[in-house]
């Protein structure tokens, strides 16, 4: 503002500058070139930072599969430990791996449930979701005899704010639950987000999903229910429509229209 | 000049605070105030947009057209945004996670394009960038104060390690749930407000209304 200017700018760039900023001309080219440099900057960004990204979000989920299976401790080597881990691309109707026609380390069954040749909308819908992938990722532990230890389900449904995405890890015989956790979710914090609680999630573990007759029993509730301490987990204080969100997903995902075809090939002894 | 830089700098953080003088950027100081890690990392964040927009946006001043200098310093100042946002989801993934939207939303806070539009269009780079850097360290002051007192109160902790033992947690202390909820800042930045300017008397405003003397008839 203050430099002296000299009185006769030389040359056609020293003369554009030193025009008025006001001009049409002048307003077009500093939009254009201020948005020119500005995508420049932020592709820039976007696309050098995407593999750090993404492996970040990879790691995530793998951290989550292993702590939902108990095996997660702070410091070990995460993709070492997750390799344990057996993906499979489950049809929900059979209950039956298609791992011929998709590749399990790379489907994603959360895009699939909005494409409508991988997925169907739901009627009935009490997790809140809408639209239902007909596969999903999960995941076998095998012990070290080869036989199968645990399978990692994923689930998600609505709670009160926002849909929780989780999994849940079932012991070899397909009814009783090791742990649920939740990975994300946006429910109140203090209240809600108290299903993150590790007091709260150890409640889970060592509840069965069906009882003899084979009828799903497990239930979130306030008091317990006639099935049993078996089949009741108890509410979260203060987070009802939280609470009720997750009973009615993990009714939902355990139930027919969910895993219950898989869960009864799981039951029958053919994995 | 009539700053010296180091006025510049220090000045925003108690004498001319963006938040409790100015009354700036109250939404994002309540939605991350909740843990004091979340804090740090929007106050750092901010810091950095209010500054380095303030920079590029003085670099330019003399050629930025007056009827879209709005438009261009959005576009800047969106730009470093997406760029801190880009850099936390790959480097510090947990924390980007709980500050979701709010990086963001950093475009919107008042403060970067009050600093832009006040400062940065009628003064020099260096001085603008010491300017930004002033403010969004006033800015990060208080985030940091309302935090500290949410998370130790609300949860028991500070930076996420315990200091009081949650009853949940089978501990004694029963945490104030309130504070962990977005209104608790409010209150605490108005009792901030209030002991800033009983310290600083100059900082209370004229009254908008007198009560007029009537003289009895």
């Amino acid at each position: 503002m203050s430099d002296p200017q000299s009185p006769e700018p030389k040359g056609a760039i020293a003369k554009f500058l030193a025009a008025s900023p006001d001009s049409v001309g002048k307003t077009i080219f500093v939009a254009v070139a201020v948005c020119l440099v500005a995508s420049m900057v932020v592709s820039a960004a976007a696309v050098s930072l995407r593999p750090v990204q993404e492996a970040n979000q990879l790691k995530d989920k793998q951290v989550n599969v292993l702590q939902v299976a108990g095996v997660y401790e702070p410091g070990i080597d995460v993709t070492e430990a997750f390799a344990a881990f057996e993906p499979h691309v489950l049809e929900l109707a059979t209950g039956a791996f298609v791992d011929d026609q998709f590749d399990p380390a790379t489907f994603d069954d959360q895009a699939a449930a909005s494409d409508p040749d991988l997925s169907v909308a739901l009627d009935d819908d009490p997790a809140g979701i809408g639209r239902k992938s007909k596969y999903r990722v999960i995941y076998l532990l095998r012990d070290d005899a080869e036989g199968l230890d645990k399978v990692i389900l994923p689930l998600h449904g609505y709670g009160l704010w926002s849909t929780l995405y989780g999994f849940i890890a079932l012991e070899n015989n397909g009814n009783d639950i090791y742990g649920l956790q939740f990975y994300q979710h946006g429910e109140t914090p203090g209240l809600g987000a108290e299903v993150d609680n590790p007091r709260w999630k150890s409640l889970w573990n060592g509840k069965k999903l069906r009882d003899d007759a084979g009828d799903l029993q497990i239930t979130v509730s306030k008091s317990q229910t006639a099935a049993g301490p078996d089949f009741y987990v108890d509410a979260l204080a203060g987070a009802t429509l939280t609470s009720v969100g997750v009973d009615n997903l993990v009714k939902f995902w355990m139930g027919d229209a969910g895993y219950g075809p898989f869960l009864a090939k799981l039951q029958a002894g053919e994995f | 000049m009539s700053q010296t830089k180091k006025e510049m700098l220090v000045d925003p953080l108690v004498d001319n605070n963006p938040i409790t003088l100015q009354v700036l950027g109250i939404c994002s100081a309540l939605a991350v105030t909740s843990s004091l890690q979340v804090s740090f990392v929007m106050a750092l964040a901010v810091t950095f947009v209010t500054s380095f927009s303030s920079f590029f946006i003085s670099c330019l001043r003399n050629q930025i057209p007056g009827s879209i200098r709005i438009i261009v310093q959005m576009v800047i100042i969106a730009s470093l945004v997406i760029l801190v946002d880009q850099v936390l989801k790959a480097y510090a993934f947990e924390i980007s996670k709980t500050l979701s939207v709010f990086v963001g939303l950093i475009i919107t806070n008042c403060i970067v394009m009050g600093r832009a539009e006040a400062f940065a269009m009628k003064n020099p780079p260096v001085a603008s960038f010491i300017d930004g850097l002033g403010n969004g360290m006033g800015y990060g002051l208080i985030l940091l104060l309302v935090g500290f007192i949410r998370e130790l109160f609300g949860a028991g902790s500070l930076f996420g390690v315990t200091i009081l033992e949650t009853v949940n947690n089978g501990g004694w202390y029963v945490p104030n749930g309130m504070l962990l909820l977005p209104p608790s800042a409010f209150f605490i930045i108005g009792l901030i407000i209030w002991a800033f300017r009983t310290w600083k008397p100059n900082q209370v405003e004229e009254r908008e209304y007198k009560i007029q003397q009537v003289e009895a008839h």
